[in-house]
C-alpha cells in the first residue's frame, strides 16, 4: 500500500506468472493423451470394478452372516446377493457421475 | 538364491524377525513392522528436519514440507469445509504415512507394507469408525437419515434402506481393496517383467524398457493412491458432518 513509488514490479510479476501458468496448463493438457491418460483411465476402470465387487461382497457376506445367525438357510444370502448387486450398481453410478462432472479436475495424473 | 525366491509373490511374504509372544497373541516384530517404523520415522525426519531452519524464504526441502502441508490443508478445506480443520492432523498423518509406505516400497529389496490387505483394511476401518462416530456425535440419531435418500416414497424404504446400508458398509472395503489391489498388482507386475529380463538374456532389453515405463507408472500410483485414500476420507467426513 505504502509502496506507491514503484508498484509495477509486482503487477508485472503477477502478469508474467499468469502467462507462465497458462503455458504450463496447456502443456499438461497436451500431455494428457500419452501414458498419463492411459494410467488414468486404467485407474478409473479399476476404481469402478473395485467399487462393484466390494459392494457385492459386502452384501453377500452380510446375508451369509445373517443366515448363520438366524439359521434361515440360503435365503438371506440370496437376498444379500441381489441387494449387494443393486448397491454395487448404485455406487458405480455415483462414482461415474462424479467422474462426468469433473473430467479434467481431480487426479493429477 | 533358493528357488522360491523367484516367485513374483515372494516379495510379499512376512518374515518374523524378533519373535514376541504376549499371552496368546503373536506380536512378533516382522519385516512389515520394520518398514512401517521406517515409514513413520522418515515422515518424522522429513517434517522436523525440513522445518528445522524455519526460514522466511524456504529452501527446497522446507518448501517441500510446506507444499505437502498446504496440499492437505487445501484438500481438507475444499472437501470438508471449515469444520474439517479439526480433522486436519488425522488426515495429514494418514496421507503422509501411506505416501511414505508407498514411496519406500519403490526402492528395490524393500517390503511393500500397503500390499497387505490387513494393513490397508486397518487404515480403512479407522477411517470408517471415526467417520461414523463423528456423524453420530454431531447429528445423533438423525445421522441414520443418511440411509434414506431425500424425496424417496416411504413404500420404497424397505428396499432402499438395506441397499444404502450395504453401500455404506462397503466403503471401508472398497477403500482398503483399492490401495491393496493397486500396490500388489503394480509390484507383482514389476517382478514378473524383471523375471522376463533374466529369462530372455540379450533380448531382455525390451522388458527392461517396459520396467522403466512401469516404474514411472508405479511412482505415479504410489502418490495417486495415497491421494485417493485421503480425498475419499475427506469426502466421507464431509458426508458425516453435513448430511446430504
Amino acid at each position: 500500500m505504502a509502496e506507491n513509488d514503484h508498484p509495477p514490479p509486482l503487477d508485472e510479476l503477477e502478469k508474467r506468472l499468469a502467462a507462465a501458468r497458462d503455458i504450463q496448463a496447456d502443456r499438461e493438457r497436451g500431455k494428457g493423451s500419452g501414458l498419463a491418460a492411459e494410467g488414468k483411465s486404467y485407474g478409473l476402470a479399476i476404481r469402478l470394478a473395485i467399487e462393484m465387487v466390494s459392494t457385492l461382497a459386502v452384501g453377500v457376506f452380510l446375508g451369509w452372516v445373517l443366515d448363520r445367525w438366524l439359521d434361515s438357510g440360503p435365503w438371506l444370502l440370496i437376498v444379500g446377493f441381489f441387494l449387494g448387486a443393486a448397491a454395487g450398481s448404485l455406487n458405480v453410478y455415483r462414482v461415474s457421475q462424479t467422474m462426468i462432472r469433473e473430467p479434467g479436475d481431480g487426479e493429477t495424473g | 538364491m533358493s528357488t522360491e525366491a523367484h516367485s513374483p509373490l515372494s516379495q510379499f511374504e512376512v518374515h518374523t524377525l524378533v519373535p514376541i509372544q504376549i499371552g496368546s497373541v503373536d506380536a512378533s516384530f516382522t519385516n512389515a513392522a520394520v518398514f512401517m517404523v521406517a515409514a513413520a520415522a522418515s515422515v518424522l525426519l522429513f517434517l522436523s528436519l525440513g522445518m528445522a531452519k524455519r526460514a522466511m524464504v524456504p529452501g527446497r526441502w522446507q518448501s517441500l514440507v510446506e507444499l505437502s502441508y498446504e496440499f492437505i490443508a487445501n484438500l481438507v478445506r475444499d472437501n470438508v469445509g471449515k469444520e474439517g480443520r479439526r480433522f486436519f492432523p488425522f488426515v495429514f498423518a494418514l496421507f503422509m504415512f501411506i505416501l511414505f509406505c508407498n514411496a519406500i516400497a519403490l526402492v528395490p529389496y524393500t517390503f511393500t507394507v500397503t500390499s497387505h490387505i490387513i494393513v490397508t483394511f486397518a487404515f480403512a476401518a479407522v477411517v470408517f469408525v471415526l467417520v461414523t462416530l463423528v456423524g453420530l456425535f454431531k447429528h445423533g440419531l438423525h445421522f441414520f437419515s443418511l440411509f434414506l435418500p431425500k424425496g424417496v416414497p416411504i413404500a420404497l424404504a424397505p428396499l432402499l434402506v438395506p441397499i444404502e446400508i450395504i453401500s455404506y458398509l462397503a466403503r471401508p472395503v472398497s477403500l482398503a481393496l483399492r490401495l491393496f489391489a493397486n500396490l500388489t498388482a503394480g509390484h507383482t507386475m514389476l517382478k514378473v517383467f524383471g523375471g522376463f529380463v533374466v529369462m530372455l538374456g540379450l533380448a531382455g532389453v525390451a522388458p527392461l524398457l517396459v520396467i522403466v515405463v512401469l516404474y514411472g507408472l508405479e511412482t505415479l500410483i504410489a502418490f495417486l493412491q495415497a491421494y485417493v485414500f485421503t480425498i475419499l476420507t475427506c469426502i466421507y467426513l464431509n458426508d458425516a458432518l453435513h448430511l446430504h
